[in-house]
């Protein structure tokens, strides 16, 4: 069931009615009940992987929440017989055990995430086609990297003892089960999302309405320009365009990518707030980041969350990068201090790429992302002593190339995801600064692109919405709050933009409707 | 409260205005593509008929009922559409008995040779033809079934029930190629493009040279063919109408002897009168040079005429059709569209004149 989907409307509908309808104590059995049928109707067959994934961790924080039971018990019975060194050893042991059963279900959980991207990926797939392992190959079980994730970092939380075991398994599953955020995320914690989808909140009318508008605004972002842009991106994915007619790629993969990401998670974050669920933003006005630090907290902010608390955090301060750390500074001075972080980054990126899909061109994408953060950082002395001469920093025009650099420099790295042949990506950054061929601009390339005039112009003037209300909400904040106090203009605006979509939508007989590009992972 | 009710219904109902409104000027009005409009032509002739022509081009190319009134005095419906398939032959039999019960069903066979929507070729062209048959339909549980039986892969993987539903979902992007007509007839009817259900052609392009066409993947007719041919005998055995199965006289497509012989055998086990008019061309008398419009793939207004004139004979004579003539209420509604009819011919032969000239 596609999200832009009549029957997938129709399912919310018929949820967000019931939900509303039911006693507050038994909406969350309600939730689960639509989350099965809805993972249901992507195929009973990926109900299994679900299924390991809510049994394995269930278990093992069950075990460990047994272990920690255990010591304190122990520990409040022999309070007064028992030294500071007994106390440390018997906490050592019970970390130690936990520790056995985290590895055990993460091994377990990611080994079947890695080999169900391993078999996807060309030349295994083929390989798994015909074998024994055909099974995996229908398609990735949707939102397994989405919900996996979540559901190992709720196991990691136990075992830091931040947060507490879930009793009932049903309850777990509902959390790793949440049927929006099986689409593209956001990769929720624990601690934030499970009690709201529990505590089944009573209806509140301007929640719902921002629900519904958040839901409507997504839509006409991901149908009228991620679907329309798509038919160009594809082709210009073509060997024949390089030089002026890559850099386009970039430009319009960027928009393409921005509307479909953005617009599916606005999708998720709106209906959960019309069901009463406030789920965290996962993207923040990305383009308008004036360096990729800041890129990297405004993109896809759960993922990064994800990697800084579960890769990056955990190996900077391991017992080894310590080490390193130590030996680094006494023979490379502050780079040296430098280096474990950097390490940690190498390992996050790398992970992040892996994340993404499994083929060499996601790990370079990982890597130069990785390059690019670890050369500004290691520039910033650099670029204060160019700021303190020159003074632009504080100039609005600088602040302007600064958006722009940066938005440019991540459309080149981003390209490389549309490249599985690493060389071939290269070939085409080469062409950049050896072919300079404009008139495709106006000899008429662009219309050859399945994209006609009316597609431009209906383009030209989506982006341009996108770009005024990203650009309002910067500098004044939430364009909805703002409406809240305009009904009649709230109304217009809403009514209009429902027609837009209903009207201008890439839906239906003769289009080519894509996927969410995030649903892939 | 009672404000903020008041608020949402008046959300609802200007939506369902808007919706109403873009729907009827966005779905096609078939005002050059004449065969998107003849299904939803037949609700205002449905009642009287004591013969209903189903099937595709082959019935509503090639019989008149006008003719068929004029020299015999029997009142018949073609209830035709581009590519009709056989389900959805058999639905619109299902759904004319809901507003009558003709003495006589002609089905034309030529639609047996596809057993399923993929079969026909090329899907794209397939929708189309759904559509012309389909969104003509009046809602009921024939057009549901119809629609169900009908939709091609795409279709059922685009969800396209939705839209047949509601029509806005499919037409939504024809903003762009909106013409004078669809303004003009945005919230009324064109006037008829058939004569109970006769669409009419007056060109002449003779057929000297056959049609290629590759051979047949199989000389079997499909299971799926013969399944809707039996509920149709069925349906007509229940309803107490008689079932004739035809094969209309036109050459192009080929109708196989294969083919010929199962469909014969069927009717001898089934008692069914079948008439391959292929078969008594020279009877009928048609002409190759003088009675198509298209080099032999249909009959021009001529042709039908000779056809009707044959075939009325057959109604009367193997079929006992009554002739009406000498009711004077149907008589009087049939003499306003035989002038309809003949009108239409007139200027159409004028328009033909012109333009040679």
């Amino acid at each position: 069931m596609q999200i832009t989907s009549v029957s997938f409307l129709l399912f919310a509908a018929a949820t967000l009615l019931v939900y509303y309808l039911l006693p507050q104590k038994v909406r969350w059995c309600f939730l689960l009940l639509a989350s099965l049928v809805f993972y249901l109707c992507a195929g009973v067959q990926y109900l299994t992987f679900l299924l390991l994934t809510v049994l394995s961790t269930y278990g093992a924080s069950m075990l460990m929440d047994r272990n920690l039971q255990k010591q304190e018990s122990y520990l409040a019975q022999n309070k007064e017989s028992l030294s500071r060194e007994d106390k440390k050893e018997i906490k050592g042991k019970t970390k130690r055990n936990n520790r056995i059963i985290l590895i055990v279900c993460l091994v377990l959980n990611f080994g079947v995430l890695g080999m169900c991207k391993f078999l996807l990926a060309e030349p295994f797939k083929s390989l798994a086609n015909g074998g024994f392992l055909s099974f995996l190959t229908l398609a990735l079980p949707l939102g397994i990297s989405f919900y996996m994730f979540q559901s190992m970092g709720y196991l990691v939380d136990i075992y830091r003892g931040t947060d507490k075991a879930e009793k009932n398994p049903l309850k777990l599953m509902l959390f790793a089960s949440y049927f929006p955020q099986l689409i593209q995320g956001p990769i929720n914690k624990h601690s934030e999302l499970a009690p709201q989808l529990l505590a089944g909140k009573g209806f509140d009318g301007k929640e719902f309405s921002f629900g519904l508008q958040r839901m409507l605004w997504g839509f006409f972002k991901k149908m009228v320009i991620a679907d329309r842009i798509a038919v160009a991106v594809l082709a210009l994915r073509g060997p024949e365009f390089t030089g002026v007619g890559f850099f386009l790629l970039t430009l319009f993969y960027a928009v393409q990518i921005y509307a479909d990401f953005t617009g599916g998670i606005d999708i998720v974050i709106g209906l959960s707030q019309a069901l009463g669920i406030k789920m965290p933003e996962n993207f923040i006005r990305p383009f308008f980041s004036k360096n990729i630090a800041e890129y990297w907290r405004r993109w896809h902010i759960s993922l990064g969350e994800w990697m800084k608390s579960y890769i990056f955090y955990p190996i900077s301060v391991s017992g080894p990068m310590l080490k390193l750390s130590k030996k680094a500074r006494n023979k490379l001075g502050n780079f040296g201090k430098r280096l474990p972080v950097y390490v940690a980054s190498i390992a996050t990126w790398a992970m992040t790429g892996i994340w993404h899909g499994i083929t060499p061109n996601f790990l370079l994408w990982g890597m130069m992302n990785c390059f690019v953060i670890v050369v500004s950082e290691e520039l910033t002395p650099l670029y204060e002593k160019f700021h303190n001469r020159f003074g632009w920093k504080e100039k609005k025009w600088y602040g302007g190339f600064e958006i722009l650099r940066m938005f440019i420099l991540m459309n080149l790295i981003r390209i490389v995801d549309l490249f599985p042949n690493v060389g071939e990506y290269f070939r085409r950054m080469g062409s950049l600064v050896t072919t300079f061929n404009f008139p495709i601009l106006w000899n008429g390339t662009l219309m050859n692109l399945g994209l006609s005039g009316t597609d431009y112009a209906i383009l030209g003037g989506g982006i341009a919405l996108m770009f005024g209300v990203s650009l309002f909400e910067e500098k004044r904040g939430s364009i909805r709050q703002n409406l809240w106090e305009k009904p009649v203009l709230r109304y217009i605006l809403v009514l209009a933009l429902l027609m837009v979509v209903l009207l201008m939508g890439s839906y239906g007989i003769g289009y080519q409707a894509s996927n969410f590009i995030y649903n892939r992972f | 409260m009672k404000k903020k009710i008041a608020l949402i219904t008046a959300s609802v109902l200007i939506f369902a205005v808007l919706w109403y409104c873009l729907q009827a000027l966005l779905m096609p009005k078939y005002m050059d593509n004449k065969e998107g409009a003849l299904i939803g032509e037949y609700y205002d002739n449905a009642g009287n008929n004591d013969v209903i022509f189903i099937g595709d081009c082959e019935v509503y190319e090639n019989f008149s009922p006008i003719t068929l009134w004029e020299e015999y005095g029997i009142t018949s419906y073609i209830r035709g559409s581009a590519q009709q398939l056989i389900w959805q032959s058999y639905y619109l039999m299902e759904e004319t008995f809901q507003y009558e019960t003709p003495d006589v069903i002609v089905f034309n066979v030529l639609s047996m040779k596809y057993d399923t929507p993929q079969s026909t070729g090329d899907q794209e062209k397939r929708e189309a033809y759904n559509r012309m048959t389909l969104d003509g339909m009046r809602w009921s549980k024939s057009k549901w079934d119809s629609i169900w039986a009908s939709m091609t892969e795409e279709e059922r993987e685009k969800e396209a029930i939705y839209s047949y539903v509601l029509p806005l979902l499919r037409y939504h992007d024809r903003w762009s190629d909106l013409k004078q007509e669809d303004f003009t007839y945005w919230f009324r009817s064109p006037a008829p493009v058939s004569d109970n259900g006769y669409l009419m052609q007056t060109g002449v392009k003779p057929y000297t040279t056959e049609h290629p066409e590759p051979p047949p993947t199989s000389y079997e007719l499909g299971e799926n063919s013969w399944y809707y041919l039996n509920k149709m005998v069925e349906l007509c055995k229940s309803k107490g109408t008689q079932l004739v199965l035809i094969k209309a006289p036109i050459e192009s497509p080929k109708w196989y002897p294969q083919w010929d012989e199962q469909v014969e055998q069927f009717a001898e086990e089934n008692d069914l009168l079948y008439i391959n008019m292929l078969d008594c061309q020279e009877e009928i008398g048609i002409d190759w040079n003088a009675d198509t419009y298209d080099a032999g793939l249909h009959l021009n207004v001529y042709g039908a005429e000779k056809a009707s004139r044959w075939f009325g004979k057959v109604l009367q004579e193997k079929c006992g059709v009554a002739d009406n003539r000498s009711d004077t209420q149907i008589s009087a509604l049939w003499a306003e569209k035989a002038k309809a009819y003949h009108d239409r011919k007139a200027a159409m032969e004028a328009q033909k004149n012109k333009e040679t000239l």
